[in-house]
């Protein structure tokens, strides 16, 4: 069975059934995009208990000749990290819509725009941009990979700048330009890749090893990782996430940073590794150094935030930090680590964005210092709000300590200074975390804050599922690594790293012992 | 002296007939004008043109499947009807079919040109509903000059196909029916700067002759290895011909006239410009400097670089400051001729130089449709004194007429090159030639503004969508039958050739397979 292209058709199948609903008929527009994006969670589940973790490294593999002349193939597969992301993706889709269900109607806010675009139009875009996150990740075809990564850009594009808040268009063209410039000279480094291979193709496991000479590596390279730090996005390429994420609608910010943002650590480890090994052992010194400064930075800027979405996005920014450490550390335990993290951020950002969102549709602010004493009217949904807060800040139990704690082990082990500086990013994300926890639930309720309900259904309903995830791989990391780490052995036996401590063990121990 | 009796030239009917049916259906139009009665002509003149220009691409393609490419040059060495040369003719022909589709002389057309705008005459012309139908003989003119200037085999075959095709375009862009003096203007201002240009080009022909003693392509390649000491003669020959060539693709530092003329033409001659005349003068600049003076690329390739480089960086960058949606599509245009001159500069060794025509050739294709697409959809956004052209009048547009915006955003996001439309693949086809030819940093510059581009075009899709509505903006005007299929047509051809491209790639590729033939 054709199980990726089905994937990645489902979606793209409804988003045309829901633009082709009648005007008028938004909540049959709704419920169609839930049902679609429930499908496509199902088969992702169907697909992903036939995976078996110590079979071939890419498995479902579908290969089709695309465009002969140029020697582009639609090539699709998955191994275990390509496979993890997914089912990030196709879990956080149906929640988000779930969480999304009045925010394309606009209703009038503070500064009195008027009503927005239909929601017909926003949720045919969520479901084309799920299609597309499948794909990004399933394309084993370099090309395709590509196209997929500059043209997910486009619906994202359209959410941040139809349905964002007061100064989306200018958030919407930060983010797109800013992309689109990477993804450019990306193209310079895929059309060199393929000319200097000489192998008349885009297949991805073909071009592992292809290119050997160390100056072009290190151009190849860099045009790769210059794109993907600019999606990922890592420091000093950061400045366009905060705009975007803070503008974005709460949904479309969750996928923003939860699964697009991921593409570019994904292509980190993917493409940037294995195939440029010795550019990437050459580049390894300054990635590390700028995860650090980005870890740190990220961090301390959040503290200083008045906007709650801004303040996550630069949390994420520092997250981002710790991956890309983990990613370039070269260990078994901190690639697996950054993986795994790459998973939880998904889940933990994603809750920490819609309680905001659910926030901020109540008060019609971002701004923290609107809040004041939530906790006393809305006690549900500060406590969501301290779970997924909590969850940010790696807190033993809940899934993202996990993944924290074998990066910063596994980038022990080769790089100790590195470590210890990033360690220092855990302390400061207690601070931003709980601070912004203090002035929007603790202290004397605030005036307009009084007429708070509490999570209504619906919103229970987006919350529990990420929280029960949250927790259950906190405690249960084991099925996520026995996943992710035969493709991340697979993955530092082409980036030719041999990993000195066998530390399988280690991450067993760490599944099974929490 | 063979006894002062002058032998007839053979010439290949069958292989010409394509042009020949144009230039005929052209002079039936004329006596059309002449003789036929006012109320008649236009009921004419347009099924004429139509079937002329459709019999023309049937007869091109017919051409291909019965005989194949034709190995030598016809109508004694004067033509080359090659594999590129039948390409081009094909996206010529189709491209100026659509174009005649978006003609809308009653609307776009001046009712008598001779009269002085605002004068008592124009008002008399309009209330007796005169039109000025010579448009269409026109029109064909010019499409049969834009056949045979890029299958000239000869320079001076060459001139006078420029000249045949340039003539009547002088003329077109002063016949638009609102703000005529605009028009008017840019008629004058390129029929000006046109003929300095196509002086440069006759002197360069001039210069080239009395270095190789022949006109002929073929014999002036041949005289670069055997002439001695000439080289003033042939470099600046070389040099000034550049020159005229260059004016026609308008790149810089010759681009001043197309912003002008874009904007003053009427729109549906502007689709037809900014189109066809792109392809044929690209097909011209390739037989030049590729067949005659081939052998010589390594004293234009670096002067070719600049002119790339500051094309690129011209167009996106002024594109950026314009106001006026026609003058940034010209803008535009001007920055596409500099990605396709990368093409141009990507020889190299046979293959090499067969996959850089291939994708020049692709790159054509794509983006002429997607061109006259673009300016279908300016014709219909309109005000009350016309088309609405101020960039500020388009606000809003998405949420009064979702379905053209759309459609238009689209058309920008393949002038942008964005993967899944036409223009991602003949960027990327172009591009990827120029890195094999070892022009790496050309490509680096060429992706780098086409970031800058980006953000024009989508400068427009943020007008569009993401601004409120001006409370008087403008109407999206019903399009004639004519116009929505325009519409249509090109953006089938944008999906297309964005998601499929392959049919159209192996067609280009099979043209380029033998190059150009000498």
């Amino acid at each position: 069975m054709p199980w990726l292209s089905i994937l990645i058709a489902v979606p793209v199948l409804g988003a045309v059934g829901v633009a082709l609903l009648p005007k008028g008929s938004d909540k049959l527009a709704k419920q169609l995009a839930l049902v679609v994006s429930l499908v496509v969670l199902g088969l992702t589940v169907a697909m992903a208990v036939q995976f078996s973790p110590n079979g071939n490294r890419f498995q479902f593999e579908e290969k089709y000749s695309w465009i002969p002349s140029f020697g582009v193939h639609y090539g699709v597969a998955v191994d275990g990290i390509a496979l993890v992301l997914i089912a990030l993706s196709a879990i956080l889709v149906p929640i988000v819509i779930l969480a999304s269900w009045h925010d394309a109607e606009g209703r009038p806010d503070a500064t009195g725009l008027a009503p927005k675009r239909s929601a017909k139009t926003y949720f045919a875009l969520l479901l084309v941009l799920e299609a597309m996150m499948i794909g990004v990740f399933a394309a084993t075809d370099i090309f395709l990979f590509y196209v997929f990564f500059e043209a997910m850009l486009i619906p994202m594009y359209f959410m941040i700048g139809s349905y964002g808040g007061v100064q989306r268009s200018y958030a919407a063209v930060k983010f797109l330009l800013y992309s689109l410039f990477g993804g450019l000279l990306m193209l310079v480094a895929v059309i060199a890749l393929y000319v200097v291979a000489e192998k008349n193709t885009f297949m991805f496991p073909e071009l592992i090893g292809a290119i050997q000479d160390p100056t072009t590596q290190k151009w190849l390279f860099a045009g790769f990782f210059i794109a993907f730090a600019i999606k990922a996005p890592l420091w000093p390429f950061h400045t366009w996430l905060p705009d975007a994420a803070a503008q974005a609608p709460a949904g479309a910010a969750v996928l923003l940073v939860g699964v697009l943002d991921k593409v570019g650590t994904y292509g980190m480890l993917r493409f940037c590794l294995e195939l440029f090994p010795e550019a990437s052992k050459f580049f390894t010194p300054l990635v590390i150094v700028l995860s650090v400064v980005g870890i740190i930075y990220g961090a301390i800027v959040a503290i200083g935030q008045t906007d709650m979405k801004r303040l996550i996005a630069y949390t994420s920014i520092s997250h981002f930090g710790f991956i890309a450490l983990g990613v370039f550390a070269m260990t078994q335990n901190a690639q697996s680590g950054a993986t795994l993290y790459m998973v939880n951020h998904g889940f933990s950002t994603g809750a920490l964005f819609l309680v905001a969102g659910f926030l901020i549709y109540r008060r019609g602010s971002a701004q923290i210092a609107d809040y004041g004493g939530v906790q006393s009217v809305a006690p549900l949904l500060a406590g969501a709000f301290l779970i997924a807060g909590l969850s940010g800040l790696s807190l033993p139990g809940l899934a993202p300590f996990v993944s924290e704690f074998m990066v910063l082990i596994g980038t022990y082990e080769r790089y100790a200074v590195p470590a210890i500086i990033g360690a220092t990013g855990v302390i400061l994300a207690a601070i931003y975390i709980l601070w912004m926890y203090k002035r929007t639930m603790n202290g004397p309720t605030a005036e307009p804050v009084k007429g708070f309900t509490d999570l209504n259904g619906r919103e229970k309903w987006v919350v529990a599922p990420l929280i029960a995830l949250i927790v259950a791989f906190g405690f249960f990391p084991k099925p996520l690594l026995d996943v992710i780490n035969p493709a991340v052995d697979k993955t530092l036996t082409n980036a030719q790293v041999t990993d000195k401590q066998p530390v399988s063990t280690v991450a067993e121990k760490k599944g099974a012992g929490q | 002296m063979n006894g002062g009796t002058i032998e007839a030239p053979t010439i290949e009917y069958a292989l010409l007939a394509p042009m020949l049916l144009v230039f005929g259906a052209a002079i039936v139009g004329v006596l059309v004008e002449a003789f036929a009665p006012r109320y008649l002509r236009k009921s004419i003149h347009v099924p004429l043109t139509l079937l002329a220009l459709l019999g023309g691409f049937l007869l091109t393609i017919l051409q291909v499947v019965r005989d194949g490419v034709p190995t030598t040059p016809a109508a004694m060495g004067a033509v080359a009807v090659d594999g590129p040369a039948l390409f081009i003719w094909a996206i010529i022909l189709i491209l100026a079919l659509v174009s005649t589709l978006l003609i809308n002389d009653d609307e776009q057309f001046v009712a008598q040109a001779a009269a002085v705008p605002g004068s008592s005459d124009e008002e008399e012309a309009v209330r007796s509903g005169y039109a000025q139908t010579e448009v269409y003989p026109l029109l064909l003119f010019s499409v049969g000059g834009m056949l045979l200037f890029p299958a000239a085999n000869d320079l001076l075959v060459m001139f006078v196909a420029l000249e045949v095709l340039s003539l009547p375009l002088y003329l077109l862009c002063g016949l638009a029916r609102r703000r005529r003096l605009l028009s008017q203007e840019a008629s004058v201002k390129y029929f000006l700067l046109g003929s300095f240009s196509s002086a440069f080009f006759l002197y360069g022909t001039a210069l080239l002759y009395g270095y190789a003693g022949s006109l002929d392509l073929k014999a002036i390649s041949a005289a670069l290895g055997t002439v001695a000491g000439q080289d003033t003669l042939l470099f600046v020959g070389m040099a000034m011909l550049g020159v005229g060539l260059m004016f026609k693709i308008g790149a810089a530092p010759f681009q001043a006239w197309k912003p002008d003329v874009y904007q003053g033409a009427p729109t549906a001659i502007t689709a037809l410009m900014a189109s066809t005349v792109l392809v044929a003068a690209f097909g011209a600049v390739l037989r030049v400097f590729w067949v005659a003076l081939g052998n010589l690329d390594w004293d234009w390739r670096p002067v070719m670089w600049g002119v790339a480089i500051l094309t690129m960086v011209v167009g996106a960058v002024l594109a950026i400051t314009q106001t006026d949606i026609k003058r940034m599509l010209a803008y535009s245009s001007i920055a596409h001729a500099g990605f396709l001159l990368t093409g141009v500069i990507a020889t190299g060794a046979f293959e090499q130089n067969r996959d850089a025509l291939s994708a020049i050739l692709f790159y054509l294709a794509a983006y002429g449709f997607t061109t006259v697409g673009a300016f279908a959809v300016v014709t219909m956004v309109r005000d009350a004194g016309g088309e609405a052209g101020h960039l500020s009048r388009w606000a809003g547009l998405g949420k009064r007429a979702p379905v053209l915006a759309g459609i238009f955003a689209f058309f920008l996001l393949a002038f942008a090159g964005i993967p899944l439309t036409s223009g991602f693949f003949g960027k990327y086809a172009v591009f990827s030639a120029a890195v094999a030819g070892d022009a790496l940093p050309l490509v680096v510059v060429g992706v780098v503004t086409s970031a800058i581009a980006a953000f024009f075009y989508v400068r427009v899709i943020v007008l569009m969508f993401f601004s409120e509505p001006a409370a008087d903006g403008p109407t999206v005007a019903m399009p004639t039958i004519g116009t929505s299929a325009v519409v249509a047509l090109a953006a089938a051809a944008t999906v297309v050739l964005g998601v499929f491209p392959e049919p159209v790639l192996n067609l280009a590729d099979q043209a380029a397979s033998a190059l150009f033939i000498r």
